[in-house]
């Protein structure tokens, strides 16, 4: 090896080794060899400028968004808005979403804002000591915090007319959060005692804006630059977005560029979608439900044969850290504990596994979760006996759906919604 | 009687806890003018609101010139876009009537405040503040909720009475590491 090092040092120099379009690792043991003939060598992707600059993934992998719901309004629309874009989750291993595949909700459908960042400032105002204006800059010189958090949109529900996880399940998605904690910036303004509701706004063109309590600002809200390890992307807020853990995706205001502190629920127009009758609806249209599904296999997949597969899903709750998992693999009869897989964070996707070995019979796969407080993930015959009405097909859940989503395997080794 | 001696003073500590000073000194002190040129969001008392006036009358005539109806239909109902005016008269109970803003909603400020951030679409921020009052009162006034010739400013916008009136379900008081609904086990 050390007999190379000239050489590769050489080729750095030269520029030739990135030309090549292989990693490094690859040239170095090459160069003591003979050349194989071209046509012995495996298909190759050849190397560009482009793609050293920044990588693409592999040709065989076309995992994709879709507009939500499909046959809905699509995105984009004729005028380019886009307004609700579902996350591909049937292909999904780990817990983290890509970002260029994280679902995308707007404020009513909405053209990306092009926001320069040095032009960008969050002005905190209202009920403070004193109200201040932070550039980008600014906000990059204070402590951040980088956490794991999923976001859901309210209308990530599942039905008996979907045929995939994407459809049921693709209106959520988990990231890396890098910001400053909204907390820390309250306590540079100085936050007065009469303050008990915050309102955030952002800069796209109908400036979306929701109300949400003090508390919940005082207790783990983000103040985000950061996505997956780069800056937000535009479809995700960029350059600033807040991420309001736990909370309904649509609170995680994006393009944020003003927080006021009032005294009063404001009742903008992002908060007149959470008006209710019932106060208990009204509840459960904030802090979401623990809520798990299976991925694999899902809706649309094929077992090829009878045999071992591990079932694995993803599984979150706005209450806090997912504490269990169960998975059952006969309808619902009988309920085994799955595998976490990792540590599993609070308000953040947990992913889960099951080993199972499958005999070729039909049956029905389904996944349930609990959290750290207790709060346990519901069947739909359950929310309905709680709220006593009849379980119709179409029933509706009250607030987001968290109910449990069972697949159907077919003796031909098909997976079909198990609502279906 | 020792309590009381040491109230007023515990009062204060609190209100000097609460009167943090800054830690990294760093952002800076937007001006009045900055605040108010942002300060958008109408609240429920209107403090936020710009000078202005608007009728029905007028609202009818900016609901034509701004051509309203394409999206939302002549009469406000029919449009592609959501509809403005109920099918269903007074009788009908509010939660039983269409979600329509400027019926359903508790304030009239936000129907105000949507107007005015949201709409037109594509020429969002280009309404006057008369205008939007005008609008305002136009919608207001084909839901039944105000007469005709009432006249919304500043002062009056806030007052309009709203036919849900306080039916509606306040939000739970939000506290971290909680259930959402108490009781709930789901």
């Amino acid at each position: 090896m050390g007999s190379k090092r000239p050489n590769r040092r050489e080729l750095l120099k030269s520029g030739a080794a990135l030309a090549g379009g292989f990693t490094l690792g690859a040239v170095t043991p090459a160069l003591g060899q003979t050349p194989a003939p071209a046509h012995e060598h495996p298909a190759m992707i050849k190397g560009s400028k482009e793609l050293i600059a920044y990588g693409e993934r592999s040709r065989f992998v076309t995992s994709v968004r879709i507009s939500h719901p499909p046959g809905g309004r699509p995105s984009p629309d004729a005028f380019g808005k886009v307004f609700h874009v579902a996350a591909p989750l049937q292909d999904s291993v780990g817990v983290i979403t890509p970002s260029s595949l994280h679902y995308v909700a707007t404020t009513r459908g909405s053209f990306m804002p092009d926001i320069d960042p040095k032009q960008h400032t969050l002005m905190i105002h209202g009920l403070v000591d004193r109200p201040l204006t932070f550039t980008m800059e600014d906000l990059k010189r204070l402590p951040s915090v980088t956490r794991l958090h999923f976001i859901e949109c309210a209308g990530n529900r599942h039905n008996a007319r979907q045929t995939n996880v994407q459809e049921t399940h693709g209106m959520a998605s988990c990231a890396e959060w890098t910001g400053v904690l909204l907390s820390t910036l309250l306590k540079e303004c100085g936050v007065k005692g009469s303050a008990t509701w915050f309102v955030a706004e952002g800069a796209e063109e109908v400036k979306g804006a929701s109300s949400m309590p003090v508390a919940k600002a005082m207790d783990d809200v983000i103040v985000a630059y950061g996505m997956n390890g780069e800056p937000v992307r535009p479809q995700n807020g960029f350059p600033l977005r807040l991420v309001i853990p736990g909370f309904e995706g649509i609170f995680s205001t994006k393009y944020v560029r003003r927080i006021k502190l009032v005294d009063r629920y404001y009742l903008n127009y992002n908060d007149f979608g959470h008006l209710d009758e019932n106060p208990k609806v009204a509840a459960l249209d904030y802090q979401i439900g623990p809520k798990s599904v299976i991925t694999y296999p899902s809706g649309g997949q094929q077992l090829p044969g009878r045999g071992f597969y591990e079932i694995s899903g993803l599984a979150w709750s706005g209450g806090g850290t997912i504490k269990l998992v169960e998975v059952s693999t006969d309808g619902g009869r009988k309920w085994n504990r799955a595998e976490i897989k990792g540590t599993p964070q609070r308000m953040a996707f947990t992913r889960f596994g099951y080993g199972w070995n499958w005999d070729g019979n039909e049956t029905e796969i389904l996944s349930r979760c609990t959290d750290e407080i207790g709060q346990a993930q519901p069947t739909r015959e359950q929310v309905a006996k709680y709220w006593n009405v009849p379980l119709e097909r179409n029933y509706r859940v009250p607030g987001l759906d968290n109910s449990v989503m069972p697949w159907r395997i077919g003796k031909d080794g098909s997976v079909k919604n198990g609502l279906a | 009687m020792g309590l009381l001696r040491v109230l007023p003073f515990l009062l204060l500590m609190g209100v000097s806890v609460l009167a943090q000073s800054p830690t990294y000194g760093v952002g800076r002190t937007p001006t009045a003018e900055e605040i108010r040129t942002l300060d958008i969001s109408i609240g429920p008392t209107g403090e936020e609101l710009p000078p202005g006036r608007g009728s029905a009358k007028e609202g009818a005539e900016v609901y034509k010139q701004k051509a309203c109806a394409a999206c939302h239909g002549a009469t406000g109902i029919g449009g592609p876009a959501p509809a403005l005016k109920s099918k269903a008269g007074p009788e009908v109970p509010i939660w039983q009537r269409e979600r329509i803003l400027p019926l359903r909603s508790p304030f009239a400020t936000t129907v105000w405040d949507y107007i005015n951030r949201g709409m037109p679409v594509g020429r969002e921020g280009t309404l006057t503040p008369d205008e939007v009052y005008a609008l305002t009162a136009y919608l207001l006034y084909i839901n039944g909720v105000i007469p005709e010739d009432e006249v919304l400013d500043a002062q009056t916008l806030p007052t309009v009475k709203m036919p849900i009136g306080d039916d509606y379900a306040s939000l739970p008081d939000w506290k971290p590491r909680t259930r959402r609904l108490r009781g709930y086990p789901y």
